[in-house]
């Protein structure tokens, strides 16, 4: 077995954070410091072996085992449930899952509501504890737009300053979770790696807690 | 003919069972419907393939063993039945929830169960994975100290739901929250999410959890753990209450096992007696499944054996001797112009054999 510690880090802002205070908690990969296209790096020293992938693709890495560790929004564990640990709330790229609205909104609730949202599971969850009938119509992108043509009568969906959302005329409704980045562990390698991986968060924890 | 992991591993468990007294079990591949629908939740997935039969039953593929052997239990007062099987499952299983047939081999040991039954179940579990890779890991919990320490928690019903999914997520900052949120002590769910741990460091948990229905579970956990110790297991068998099934079925000693490269849990398992007083018995039962299919993702045993040999510059003599040496070894040697890509290769320098690999 692999001595290593894989972690897949989120590409972008997220998992530059990320990876700048695991680089502080002694878990440092120069290599992953020079830009290039290369998407795995080791450090043998430090036991590490850091990888990029999309931010919704972490919770797969980690569920199969293919990492170790990783880092994933709330959002994404929500959505699509993977059976992992989640050992820490980073506080890191914090915003809500919200239902925004056209401003003036009011909702008729003799009829079923219509919400457009990237985050069905989400949604549905949310609106079934309510007890409100809705019909849910699955985007991949630009959300805010779906109420301004008449396609959805609300959205569910991330806001983190709200000004996209301000800028289509739309304002949010209701808060339906908030939203932080997680350090997530694959089940089966928290209990062969046990004593790297608690390092590791625990280490995470001093520095971000 | 060299058999295959789960071919070898199905032998093993088999000649395990049956020397501990388990009987095999065989079971058509269908069973009603309705069997499945009355206790869905004890299902690893509610979805199942039906059809209907020439007499206008609705039946099912079955998706699970143990509620087939279960429905037959007989309640009478000393008498234990102990079964073992190893038998095609059907359940969602593909990347797009796609139906995939599945072996799973696995035991039920059902009846007026005593402690040793217990033990013997839990240490066959360990003794089973043993026999599949000696690294393994079996984490043990007890559903009776879970459910009656959310039961003392204070928490709603709908927020000790949530806790036991924080339970089984290892996921102690939201477990904290949510009892803030309720206004309630989060001191004893914590101890259960922050502990790993053998027999010896269950005995800090006593002071925690000191309702009478936690001292009894953490003692009959307590005695399963220190005899699967005693017997040589230490070290690989843990207390981990992420290990948790659900609180309608299960009642005491549940079970997750582990193997080094495979990504989940192998081997699930538990007392279910509370699944049996749904079926209107009065037997207790525990048991548990092992995914077979699972074994193919640690395909590092069988690859670690590929060879090919480069005869150029040997004697024949000499290449069918390298050949019958590997052979004896185990090793499987593979043709060059196979596509498989053989981790080793044998060539010969100046009469000498030379690995490469």
């Amino acid at each position: 077995m692999d001595n290593f510690i894989n972690i897949a880090l989120p590409k972008g802002r997220l998992g530059d954070k990320v990876y700048a205070a695991l680089k502080q908690a002694g878990y440092p990969c120069e290599a992953l410091e020079d830009p290039g296209r290369k998407l795995i790096f080791e450090n043998p020293e430090a036991g590490v072996r850091y990888f990029w992938v999309k931010p919704s693709d972490v919770a797969i890495y980690v569920e199969r085992g293919a990492a170790d560790l990783g880092v994933a929004g709330k959002d994404i564990l929500l959505e699509y449930a993977p059976d992992v640990y989640e050992l820490l709330d980073l506080g890191l790229g914090k915003c809500r899952m919200a239902v925004a609205a056209p401003k003036g909104f009011r909702d008729d609730t003799r009829r079923t509501l219509k919400v457009a949202t990237k985050f069905p599971h989400i949604a549905g969850s949310y609106y079934t504890s309510l007890g409100r009938d809705i019909d849910i119509i699955k985007l991949n992108g630009s959300i805010e737009i779906a109420p301004i043509l008449g396609l959805s009568d609300v959205i569910v969906d991330i806001v983190e300053t709200g000004s996209t959302l301000r800028e289509n005329n739309l304002e949010v409704v209701e808060t339906v979770v908030p939203i932080s980045a997680r350090l997530i562990a694959n089940t089966a390698q928290f209990k062969f790696k046990n004593q790297k991986i608690l390092a590791i968060r625990n280490s995470l924890a001093k520095i971000l807690g | 003919m060299k058999l295959m992991r789960e071919e070898k591993a199905l032998l093993a468990l088999q000649e395990l069972y049956e020397s501990c007294g388990y009987r095999r079990f065989r079971m058509s591949r269908f069973e009603e419907y309705r069997l499945y629908v009355q206790n869905k939740d004890f299902l690893v997935s509610d979805q199942v393939i039906t059809f209907t039969d020439p007499s206008g039953k609705l039946m099912a593929l079955k998706p699970d063993v143990t509620l087939s052997i279960i429905k037959h239990a007989v309640d009478a007062p000393g008498k234990v039945q102990k079964l073992y099987y190893h038998e095609n499952v059907y359940r969602p299983g593909g990347a797009m929830g796609s139906f995939k047939e599945i072996m799973q081999a696995g035991l039920e040991c059902v009846g007026d169960l005593q402690s040793y039954h217990v033990a013997e179940v839990a240490y066959l579990a360990a003794k089973s994975l043993e026999s599949l890779d000696a690294g393994f890991v079996l984490d043990i919990s007890h559903m009776g100290l879970i459910g009656a320490t959310l039961e003392a928690s204070g928490l709603s019903k709908d927020a000790q739901k949530q806790a036991l999914a924080c339970l089984h997520q290892k996921n102690a900052h939201e477990l904290a929250a949510l009892c803030a949120a309720e206004g309630v002590d989060s001191a004893q769910l914590l101890a259960l999410v922050n502990f790993a741990g053998d027999a010896k460091q269950l005995d800090d948990l006593c002071a925690v959890l000191s309702a009478p229905e936690q001292k009894q579970a953490l003692q009959e956990l307590s005695q399963v753990v220190s005899a699967l110790e005693a017997m040589g297991m230490g070290g690989r068998v843990q207390v981990d209450f992420s290990c948790a099934g659900a609180l309608k079925y299960y009642s005491g000693l549940v079970f997750k096992g582990y193997l080094p490269g495979i990504h989940k849990s192998v081997l699930t398992g538990g007392q279910y007696d509370k699944l049996l007083a749904k079926m209107g018995k009065t037997s207790r039962a525990i048991g548990f499944a092992i995914y077979m299919d699972l074994l193919e993702e640690d395909a590092s045993e069988e690859n670690g054996l590929l060879y090919r040999i480069d005869p150029a510059g040997a004697e024949l003599s000499q290449v069918l001797a390298c050949a019958e040496k590997l052979r004896a070894q185990g090793s499987v040697l593979v043709s060059a112009d196979e596509a498989v890509s053989s981790r080793y290769v044998i060539k010969f320098q100046n009469g000498e054999e030379v690995c490469y690999g």
